[in-house]
């Protein structure tokens, strides 16, 4: 062996011994969530400052993935925890997380908990934090409502009439809709619109209810802000006044009520005829099975749990706690108006939940994708709503064929892959 | 050392390094873009060519292809012959010209944006002149043709010096003496350029025509800046596919694609601007 060789080995082995000292030492927290820099630094010195030494990462969702796979496929990493949606954890092989039962460790809501098992018989990740999506108003906007209707009870018939009524006053259209490339406008066609009319998501995909959703969707569409293509979080747009109406994610909103409280009202997502549609939006915390210290990461999850974190986690990010916890009365101006709107939406004697996509693997991109297509063609691109509703039909069933996903609330039940009646 | 193989010791790193992260990933990218979970397969291709949007940005991809590069070409070419006529401060003048080479696609997307979007500058310099009562919304799905003009205006400001540079380049290496010849004989400052400069130029032509050509093939930063998904283009559709739809077999069959047009377009210019054999400057 030569002098240099021996130098080269020498060097290579203390910088491996290095990153293994610090890989020890640190809990990397690899998140998708909390990813602007304020709600990140908040992580940083309130959630995690009692946790010890974590190391809290949050990435956009490509790179989140692609480290994550790096490290799997390596079998080795230096991951310890995962924070990210039900959505990011069910696009993942169930083996890649670690078995978590024996943690004991849950949400308050048992759908929350079989929604974390993945399909699995075992708990794969633990409920974190929730949100929901809800509307927003400027208080301005509050005396053209249409006569006769209450803010807390609209039906999407008066949402439309309300925005009809703003845009003739002021000459603009001001309603707001998160149609941008990172806006989160999916989740209102399976969430809101489609349980609103169909009372079904995925049977009653092409149905005639659902012509008449999209019939509805243009009418709203032509008095919505035109510049919501490019509209992702409403609160800046709400803050600038472009917009007067919004519907939006909470945690996309809470800026508006943070800086100016006085001057907005938060309120229930609109009803159609099958009732008040809504869904709730669910992040967890999980490991992957390469992470370096399984007794780091899951004391990690542990605290994450604990009530007084999810109360500095729901300060921290807008989300709620998943664990029955007493909020103090303190709270930032947008947890108590998102919270109040909830409240409300959730306990109308119409309210119609519905469920976050389940079962769709890693096809649930491509699931986003059928209701994203189906709103550019529909009412970006002006095609006829029956044809495009039965060429998008198809793609949707051979996504549940393949993946034979059963139905989710509010569809009815189904025996095996859940049907496009 | 033996001076015949010294050349080849000489360019063993880089092409090391070239085999390792371009032909290395090539292969397997490739690998990806016709294999599915059963083996060898051609669906990642049929499903992105049967996509609704594919036809589209496709088009969208040839067509701002078609509109920005004959205009950077006429562009590069004016300043290059402008700034080999110059006499003082021709280095200062080439460095503020290639200040947007510098800067980053996206940075340059978000840039035009700032000036373009509702309470952009141009919106504002209408209403302080008086021209508009209320800003209006020029990137919006009502507008796309503006929306094209603003990425055209992006793209061209963007990517222009990058064939500058060549052709100054390429101009400095003409001899005086054809220059002189012309004038001796006559001939007028547009007839020694159309008969002269460009015939020279041809080598430098043709790289500059394929760098610019395959970049343009590639646009996504600016687009995606400027028009979201109100101008789909390949490369987008490429990230929508691997990082939305985290499917890495369609976006890799998307790159393949991207790849066959960017070869089938140098090969083009290639030979409609050979130099014939024999012919040297």
């Amino acid at each position: 062996m030569t002098l240099l060789s021996k130098v080269i080995g020498a060097a290579s082995g203390i910088a491996l011994s290095c990153t293994a000292i610090s890989a020890q030492a640190e809990v990397l927290f690899w998140s998708t969530q909390a990813k602007p820099v304020e709600e990140a630094q908040a992580m940083r010195e309130q959630v995690l400052s009692g946790a010890g030494d974590v190391d809290y990462q949050p990435n956009d969702g490509g790179p989140w993935i692609t480290r994550l796979n790096a490290e799997l496929s390596a079998g080795s990493g230096s991951i310890g925890v995962l924070g990210a949606l039900h959505g990011d954890f069910s696009a993942m092989n169930p083996d890649d997380l670690v078995n978590l039962d024996d943690l004991g460790l849950g949400a308050a809501s048992d759908t929350f908990n079989n929604l974390a098992k993945l399909g699995t018989d075992n708990t794969l990740y633990v409920p974190w934090m929730q949100a929901s999506y809800i509307m927003a108003a400027n208080k301005k906007a509050l005396e053209h409502l249409p006569e006769g209707a209450d803010i807390n009870t609209l039906t999407y018939d008066q949402l439309i009439a309300w925005a009809t009524n703003v845009k003739e006053a002021t000459g603009e259209a001001k309603f707001g809709f998160p149609a941008g490339p990172k806006g989160l406008k999916h989740r209102f066609f399976q969430g809101y619109l489609y349980p609103s009319y169909t009372n079904g998501v995925v049977r009653t995909f092409a149905s005639d209810k659902a012509v008449t959703a999209w019939e509805k969707m243009k009418e709203l569409w032509a008095v919505t802000n035109p510049g919501s293509t490019n509209f992702s979080f409403l609160q800046e747009q709400l803050l600038n006044e472009d917009v007067w109406i919004a519907f939006d994610h909470t945690s996309r909103l809470a800026a508006a009520f943070n800086e100016r409280p006085d001057d907005f009202v938060a309120f229930p997502a609109p009803a159609g005829p099958e009732g008040r549609g809504f869904m709730p939006v669910i992040a967890g915390v999980g490991i992957p099975r390469t992470a370096p210290d399984m007794e780091a990461s899951k004391a990690l999850i542990a605290h994450m749990l604990k009530p007084e974190t999810q109360i500095a986690t729901l300060r921290a990010t807008n989300f709620f706690p998943v664990v029955d916890v007493e909020l103090p009365g303190d709270l930032p101006p947008s947890v108590q108006a998102a919270g109040n709107a909830v409240a409300i939406m959730s306990a109308s004697p119409d309210a119609n939940p519905g469920l976050l996509p389940a079962g769709l693997g890693d096809k649930g991109g491509d699931f986003n994708r059928v209701f994203v297509d189906t709103f550019e063609r529909i009412i970006l691109a002006g095609q006829p709503i029956e044809a495009v509703l039965e060429d998008q039909k198809k793609t949707l069933m051979r996504i549940m064929e393949e993946t034979g996903a059963p139905c989710w609330a509010p569809d009815a039940p189904s025996e095996g892959a859940c049907p496009v009646e | 050392m033996n001076p015949r193989l010294l050349p080849y010791v000489l360019i063993l790193p880089v092409t090391l390094f070239l085999c390792l992260f371009f032909l290395y990933p090539f292969v397997l990218v490739a690998q990806q873009a016709f294999s599915n979970s059963s083996g060898f397969t051609m669906s990642n291709f049929r499903d992105v060519t049967e996509h609704w949007k594919f036809p589209i940005s496709l088009k969208n991809t040839f067509l701002l292809a078609l509109a920005v590069v004959p205009i950077q070409l006429a562009l590069s070419l004016l300043m290059a012959t402008m700034v080999t006529k110059m006499k003082k401060g021709r280095d200062l003048i080439l460095y503020v010209w290639t200040i947007p080479l510098g800067i980053s696609d996206l940075a340059a997307g978000i840039i035009w944006l700032a000036i373009f979007e509702q309470s952009g500058f141009l919106n504002s310099m209408m209403g302080g002149l008086g021209l508009i009562d209320s800003p209006t919304n020029f990137l919006s799905y009502t507008s796309p043709v503006m929306v094209f003009v603003a990425i055209m205006l992006a793209e061209i400001w963007r990517a222009t010096a990058i064939m500058l540079v060549i052709l100054v380049a390429g101009i400095g290496l003409i001899p005086k003496e054809y220059y002189e010849a012309g004038e001796v004989f006559g001939a007028t400052p547009w007839q020694r350029f159309l008969k002269i400069t460009l015939p020279m130029l041809r080598p430098s032509l043709q790289t500059a025509l394929v760098l610019r050509v395959i970049l343009a093939f590639e646009v996504f930063a600016v687009v995606q800046a400027l028009g979201g998904t109100l101008f789909p283009v390949l490369m987008g559709e490429t990230y929508a596919y691997q990082f939305e739809l985290l499917n890495s077999g369609a976006a890799a069959a998307i790159a393949l694609i991207i790849l066959a047009i960017s070869i089938t377009f140098t090969l083009i210019i290639m030979r409609a601007l050979r130099v014939p054999k024999g012919a040297t400057i």
